[in-house]
Parts: structure tokens; sequence; C-alpha cells
């Protein structure tokens, strides 16, 4: 080679960062010598650890303790660093370089090195002053210049970069609000469930997260003077002295192009790192390699030791992209992912969560191997999953402890239990210690978990803390204590619907994640039995606060309507106490014509059914229905169908009371409610009890004397009459009692359980002490009622009929024909 | 129609998002109509619309995992492979579906 000559190569680097300096450690590795290595970097500064920007924005770290090279090292090498001057020019017919200030270099073998630009998005005040990008110490130098505490700063993406411009920019005491297009933080790397986790995390650090945000514009002072907010798309604006994007990067190829050298998204490399000029190698995030662009540090080490093979002519080695594991360096919060972690098809999922600790883990296996991993709150396995990943080793009976860990210890909660000191906490909510639980269970002799809550008080709030009592007692009573066989909601999970519920509203859970979470689910996005359930307990837990979710609602609940046996859909307006008009009728004739709606039918619950309505139809005949007055009857809904009367006083000769206005008060006041199941009432006038009323959830039947209120009767499989709750005189009593009565139904009953079942549970004289003999307590439940109501008594066929975005699951999503 | 995915036309369907995450749209055809649908961490897949049990409408199910469950009796089916899970047995065709630059493109044609 030339070296033996005395007559050295000639090396010229584009780029002084963290890929082309790696690349020269390697080279000199190789072959100390062999080049006359010239540097050229845009910025000033010797080559720093760019992935340690985040920590210097938040002061952890200076900028002398992120550099990798010192000027001194480029001395001790013969490197001639030229700083501060970027490469305007290739000559490859020369084979020279030239700078931005004029430096020529020869050379025999180029490396290009030129990394990547921040993404900018092109919005209405992207020039302001105060918005920039979070990529180089010049940028971490002028966010300080308006860093300061109380000040606002707005980030814009909220991937790994732009969380750790967040977590830098709180540090620094400022109020930061992350603003990210996608509904889940880091969708790149984390699921949906371990991003739920995170964005608690650091709502709890004080930031403000919007997902599902999109960035419209910045405004400010005056045309061009500094930014004061970012204005969103959905018209809502954010405050902010500060504005930084973070929304990817682009792989700088000016350079490369300008030269005539191919590009595609990248620089194009074959497996040699070498462009298609023999002479010019490309490393780093500014390459392309089978169409992949590289962002993380892993793989460019990679990449820097094969083009130093190559370019030093030691070895044909080859690039092979390795799995690549992310973490987030933001202190105090452990996160890691790796591979596959979405996992697919043909993968299969081993999960723990561990509501306590805040830990989740999701292992993603395809037949006997790890390909995907994601671990929150914990990462202490990570290196290890990490390994057995890339490694692809066969997992065998690995397979069954490997979510512990590799120390996986025989971990016996009761020994856990044992240790414990007397006066250690057992119960968070109530202060409960480990000693008197164990001192009541002996004293008073209790033996399941719901004696210890009505006697200590734990694990009677919040409810995390159930597992601990039910060690305890089996610890204190041996084999004796046989925990209460509680039917789990589903396979999802081993809790049943009363510890669920508890768990929602006792602990604060108010998302569907933050309960799976919580109650540690086992799968990752429930089923099709508990996830409507989920959706109707937060949604009778948090009125106005639970964001109902319509993929969690069973289809008839999603299109307000019912499907058929031949997947068309029936359609019931609502008929106040069964009461209609000419013009009603006369509407729902029109429609019944214009649509071709092949059958009218009469329901039980005294409205009209039409049926056999096409999908695609259904809005247009809402609009319809909606411009002669009537409103959805949701005959389709786990909600209150209908209030069946008889014509009463008004009209019959033996009626003792408006039965029908008392209805029609009854259905105004109560349409609209979601239920466990369907609920039904009716109002007759007399006892003679035409409107059926003691086969409803709650019947009323008018008397001499006022108004005798019955419930918990159904039609149905299994027929069960009524039994009556109270009697009462006005009209006002009845309306009070029916809301407190259907309230206590919907927070206490299972889904899917009629009133029927749930009395015969609970018994009616437990509903009677809370509806009849306790007036504040009714009061209460009315109040909570109403409450409730002001968010629900909206017509969803208007709804539905008026929004494009709601009304595209009526209609195909494209048409191939 | 199932098996050999290769060689296939693939047609732009729309844009991921008028798929809702865990839903699904239908998209006609002159054989019929197919189900696209979306899982949480946004994989699509594409079945016949239409349960092996009694043809329901499987757009219209709730979609969880990788799986949905008919509207009309419940059948739990994979959006993999069209399978019935469980106790039941039955089979739904599947279609090649795929999303590129945000977008669902599926192959509806004959296999090559």
């Amino acid at each position: 080679m030339n070296s033996m000559t005395g007559i050295r190569k000639k090396l010229v680097v584009v780029g002084n960062g963290m890929a082309g300096m790696r690349t020269v450690e390697e080279i000199l590795r190789r072959a100390p010598g062999m080049f006359d290595i010239t540097v050229f970097g845009a910025e000033a500064q010797p080559n720093y650890d760019r992935i340690m920007l985040s920590p210097l924005l938040a002061g952890d770290k200076t900028f002398e303790q992120i550099v990798l090279n010192s000027l001194e090292w480029y001395a001790e090498h013969y490197i001639q660093l030229i700083a501060g001057e970027a490469v305007t020019e290739i000559d490859r017919a020369h084979r020279t370089v030239t700078g931005a200030k004029g430096t020529v270099a020869d050379y025999d073998i180029l490396l290009l090195a030129t990394g990547s630009n921040p993404f900018v998005l092109p919005l209405p005040g992207t020039a302001r002053p105060g918005v920039m990008t979070f990529r180089s110490v010049a940028d971490v130098e002028q966010m300080l210049t308006i860093a300061a505490p109380h000040k606002r700063a707005v980030v814009i993406g909220g991937g790994l970069l732009g969380l750790e411009a967040a977590h830098g920019l709180n540090l620094r005491g400022m109020a930061v609000s992350v603003v990210h297009l996608m509904p889940t933080l880091m969708e790149r790397q984390l699921d949906a469930s371990a991003a739920h986790l995170l964005e608690r995390n650091l709502t709890e650090r004080g930031m403000a997260i919007y997902t599902c945000a999109d960035t419209q514009s910045f405004d400010g002072e005056g045309e061009d003077g500094p930014v004061h907010g970012v204005i969103l798309k959905d018209g809502r604006r954010i405050a902010a002295d500060l504005v930084v994007m973070a929304v990817g990067i682009r792989p700088n190829v000016n350079l490369a192009k300008s030269a005539g050298i191919a590009c595609g998204r990248g620089v194009l490399v074959d497996d040699a790192m070498r462009t298609c000029d023999p002479a010019i190698f490309a490393i780093g995030e500014c390459v392309e390699h089978n169409k992949q662009c590289y962002g993380l540090v892993a793989p460019i080490w990679d990449m820097a030791k094969v083009a130093a093979d190559h370019i030093c002519g030691v070895a044909q080695s080859g690039f092979v992209p390795a799995a690549a594991g992310t973490r987030l360096k933001v202190s105090g919060i452990e996160m890691f992912s790796a591979g596959m972690f979405m996992g697919d098809e043909t993968t299969e999922d081993i999960l723990l969560r561990d509501a306590g600790r805040g830990v989740y883990k999701r292992l993603v296996l395809r037949g006997d191997r790890l390909v995907g991993a994601v671990c929150f709150g914990d990462t202490r396995d990570a290196g290890w999953y990490f390994q057995l990943l890339k490694d692809g080793e066969v997992l065998g009976e690995l397979r069954e402890t490997m979510i512990s860990g590799p120390a996986s210890v025989s971990s016996d909660p009761n020994k856990t239990l044992t240790m414990m000191p007397g006066h250690a906490e057992i119960c968070g909510c109530n202060g409960v210690s480990k000693s008197t639980i164990c001192n009541a269970i002996e004293a008073f002799e209790l033996c399941s978990v719901d004696d210890v809550r009505a006697k200590t008080k734990a694990s009677a709030s919040c409810g995390s803390c159930t597992g601990l009592v039910e060690g305890l007692l089996k610890l204190s009573l041996g084999d004796k204590f046989a925990p209460d066989a509680v039917k789990p909601m589903c396979k999802c999970t081993s809790n049943g619907h009363d510890e669920v519920r508890r768990r929602i509203k006792g602990g604060g859970l108010k998302t569907m994640h933050a309960v799976m979470q919580a109650l540690e689910w086992r799968t990752a996005d429930g089923c099709a039995s508990c996830r409507p359930a989920l959706n109707f307990y937060l949604l009778s837990a948090w009125p106005g606060e639970y964001v109902d979710d319509a993929q969690s609602r069973f289809v008839n609940e999603r299109v307000h309507a019912n499907i058929q046996k031949d997947g068309t859909y029936s359609v019931v307006p609502r008929m106040w106490g069964g009461t209609t008009t000419a013009g009603e009728l006369r509407a729902i004739a029109d429609v019944v014509d214009k649509f071709n709606i092949p059958a009218v039918k009469v329901t039980g619950g005294q409205r009209i059914d039409m049926l056999g309505v096409k999908k695609e139809d259904l809005r247009a005949v809402w609009e319809d229905l909606n411009a002669a007055g009537l409103v959805s009857g949701h005959a389709y809904g786990k909600a209150l169908r209908t209030v069946k009367t008889c014509v009463g006083s008004q009209w019959c000769r033996f009626g003792v009371q408006d039965s029908t206005a008392m209805g029609v008060a009854l259905e105004k006041a109560t349409w609209g409610s979601w239920h466990p199941h369907k609920v039904k009432l009716a109002v007759s006038g007399c006892p003679r009890n035409c409107a059926e009323a003691t086969i409803k959830d709650f019947g009323v039947i008018a008397t001499e004397a006022g108004w005798d209120l019955h419930v918990g009767g159904n039609g149905g499989i299994k027929l069960r009459g009524t039994e009556l709750l109270c009697k009462v005189t006005s009209e006002e009593e009845v309306i009070e009692y029916a809301c407190a009565f259907l309230q206590l139904y919907r927070m206490e009953a299972r889904y899917l359980e009629r009133t029927a079942p749930w009395i015969e549970r609970v018994e009616l004289k437990y509903v009677q002490e809370k509806i009849v003999d306790n007036a504040e307590l009714r009061r209460a439940l009315f109040e909570d009622f109403l409450y409730a109501q002001k968010f629900t008594q909206t017509d969803p066929w208007a709804q539905e009929a008026a929004s494009e975005v709601l009304g595209r699951k009526y209609s195909a999503m494209a048409e191939l024909v | 129609m199932d098996g050999n995915f290769a060689n296939q036309q693939f047609v732009d369907i729309g844009a991921l998002e008028e798929i809702p995450r865990l839903g699904a749209r239908s998209v006609k055809t002159t054989s019929g109509d197919i189900g696209v649908f979306r899982t949480a961490d946004d994989q699509v897949f594409a079945l016949r619309d239409h349960c092996p049990h009694k043809q329901g409408p499987l757009t219209q199910g709730i979609v969880h995992g990788t799986s949905v469950t008919c509207p009309l009796h419940g059948w739990v089916i994979s959006l993999a492979t069209g399978q019935a899970q469980g106790l039941d047995s039955g089979c739904t065709p599947r279609f090649a579906a795929k999303v590129e630059h945000g977008r669902v493109l599926l192959a509806f044609g004959p296999a090559a």
C-alpha cells in the first residue's frame, strides 16, 4: 500500500459529528498513520455527544462533559480540523472539496457524514424569533437565552427527542406543553399501554400533553416579532415564549446530490457503506441503506466499523442492521423498547402489569423466540431481554418465567407478607397497618375480605391492596381461609365486576388504559366482553369527564339503530309516553316511502319500528325524522327505552290519575340515560294496570291516594313480576324515586344485569333502605342522576346526521367497481 | 382468494385515519363487501365482510387484539387467518392489505 512508500493517502471527512469521528477512530484503530486526515465541521465545536443535548439543556451536564473528542485529540492524531466551515462543493473529477470559506482539500477517499437536519414545519410564523429546533449545541444555547422559570415552552412532537427537550425545559422551571400529532406519545417506540403510563408520568411532572393535536400556526408580536403562542387546527391556542420543533429529521443529502451522487431519501450506500462513487463513502444519519435510514446510535456504530474495514482495506465486512433498542433519557422515567414491540399476526404476547409499581412489560414472541419488547417503569431486565432478542435464542423453558426477569426468584408473596413488620402500612388510602388487620381478624373472627373491609376499612377505598389483605387472611387462618369465588369479568382479568367498579371509583381511574393497567389486565386491549362493560362503568362513574369510546360499544349503540339478521337496521323514534301526532305519523310515512323501508311495525313499547333500513340510509332517515321533531328512541341501547302508559283519567272511565302525563314527565326526565341493561318504565292510571307496569323495571300504578311504585319486573325469558317499593302521593315524588332508583341500579348492578336479577341478588330490603328509608341518600342519588343527565340528553341522531367524521361509519370506505 | 398474496395489484382505498383504531370500514367490490380492520397498533387486515356462521357483517363487530367479534352471534374471527376461534369452526376468506405512507392498500383481485 501507499503507506509503505511513505506517501500517505488523503482522507477527507465531511461532518465532524458522532458518525464521522467514530469512523475515524475505527480507522485509526485498524491502520494508524495510513491516512492524512482532514475533517470539516459546520459547527464551531469539536465532536460532542449529541445524545447528551437533553442533559445539557436540563443543566445536568456542561458542554465540556459531553465533548467526545477534544481539540487535543485531533492534534495528537495529526488530524486537521476545519471547524465552523461547511463543505459546499465536491469536485469528483479532480477529487477536491471546497468549503464555504474557500478552503480546498484534495482527497483519495472521501467520507460523507453530513448527518441530518431537523424537519421544520412549513407553517405561518415559523420564522418568528423563539421558534426553533433541537439539534445542536447552538440550539441549546439559543433556548437558554429564552428559558427562565415560569416562562412557557411548547414542544411540538412527542417523540423521543421532543420529550427529552420538554424534560430539559421543565427542569429549567418552564411551564411546558407538548403538542403531538398522534393519539399516543412515542408511538414509534411504545404501544398504547406504555404510552399511557408515560403520559401520566409527564403530566404528574406538571407538563401539559396535547395528543391528536395538529399545529396550524404561530402567532406573536406584529408581522414577524417574537412568538407568543401556538395555534392548533382545532382552534385551541397555547401561550408560548419558546417553541421547540422536534417533529423528525431529514437526511442531509444536499452536498451529495449537488455532486451527482445517487440519493434516495438519504445518500445511497451498499453493504460496504460505499456510494455510487467508489472513492466516496457515506455513513450515519445521512445515508440510506436498503431503503432504510437510521437515527439511533447503535446501528451507526456498526456502520462505522464496516466503513473503516473497507476504507483501510482490512476486511470484507458488510453492514447488517441489528435490532436497536431505545431508552428515553428522562431522569426518573424508566422506559425501554426494542424490535417488533407491536407484534403482528404471527406473534404472541406475554404481558405483565404491576399496578402498584406502575410497571408494564410486554414481550413479543414469534414461535419460540423473542422478537420485541417494551418495558415501562422497570427496565432492570431490559438488557437481558435485548440480548435474548439480538441473539434470537430459543426460549424453551425460559418462556414461563422470563417476564419476571432472569433472576425470577420464587417470588412468594406470603413470604414477603410474613417478613413485613406489624406497623407496615397495608392500606394507604385509610392508613391501616398489618397489625391492625391481623388483630381484627383474630379478635372478630373475620374470614373474608369484605369482613376486613367492614371492620378496618383496609382495601375499602381504591382496593389496590385487596391482594395483600387476602394474603393476611391466608396467613392468619391458614387452610380455613376460603376466598370468595368471584366470577371474573372475562378471560382478560381475574377481577369480578364489583371489584372493577370499586377500583374505578375508588382509584380515580378515568380511562380504559388506566383501568387495564391498575387492574393488571392480561390482554393489551381487552375483548368484546369487557370493553363494553368498562366503557359503561367509566361513563357512569365519571359523567361529563369520561369520553365515550365508540369502538367499545356494541354495533347497535355505535350506529344508534338495531342490527337485524340480514345486516339491515331498524329505526324506532321516541314517542313520549306512547303518544304521537298526525305530523309525526305523516313524517314516518314519508320516510318509509322515500327510503323504500320494507316493514313497519308497532312495538310492545308503544312506538313505531321501521325495519329493513339500509345502513347508508340511516343518516338521511334520521335527518327527515328530526325535521318533524322526532328523536332517537334508544330502542337499540342498554339505556332507558320506553315509558308505556294507558290513557288514564283524561279519557278512561276508570282512571284515577293522569297516567299519560305522568309517563311523559318520567320519560322527559330519564331519556338518554345509559344503564347496565335496557330499562323499561310504565305508568298505569288505575289498579287494572293496562300499561302492564308490574312487569317493568320501574312500574307506577295510580291509586285514589296517589301512586304505588313497583320495581324489578321484566318480561322476557325469565318472567318476573315487580315488588312494591313504596307508595307516594305527588308526581314530584314519583320522578325523584324513579331517578334515585335508576341511579342506584346503574351504579351498583353489573353490566348486562337487569333490575330483576339485581334485586334478587341484593334483595328488595336493601333497595328500600337506600331509596325509601334514607331521604338524604335518595335526594343525593336523584341529584347525581340529574347531573349525569346534563351530558346525555342530546339526540344522538341529530349529532350523527350533522357530523362528517361521525358519519363516516355509515358508508363504505371505498367502492371498487 | 386465500393463500398466495404475491403479485397482486394493490389499490389505494383511503387514508388510515378513516378507519378508527380498533374499528373497521367496509369496501364495496363487484364480488361483495370486504371489511378492512385496524388494530390498536395500526396494523390493517382485510376479510370478506361475512361471518362464516350466518354472514353477519364483521365490520360492525368489536375489534380486540387481532380478532373481531361478530355482532350477530358473538363468533370470534381471527383477523390474521379468517378462522373462527374457540369451539366454533369456519373460515372467512382474507385479502392482502397493508399501510404505506399513511394510505391503506388493498389487493382484492384473484390471487396470481
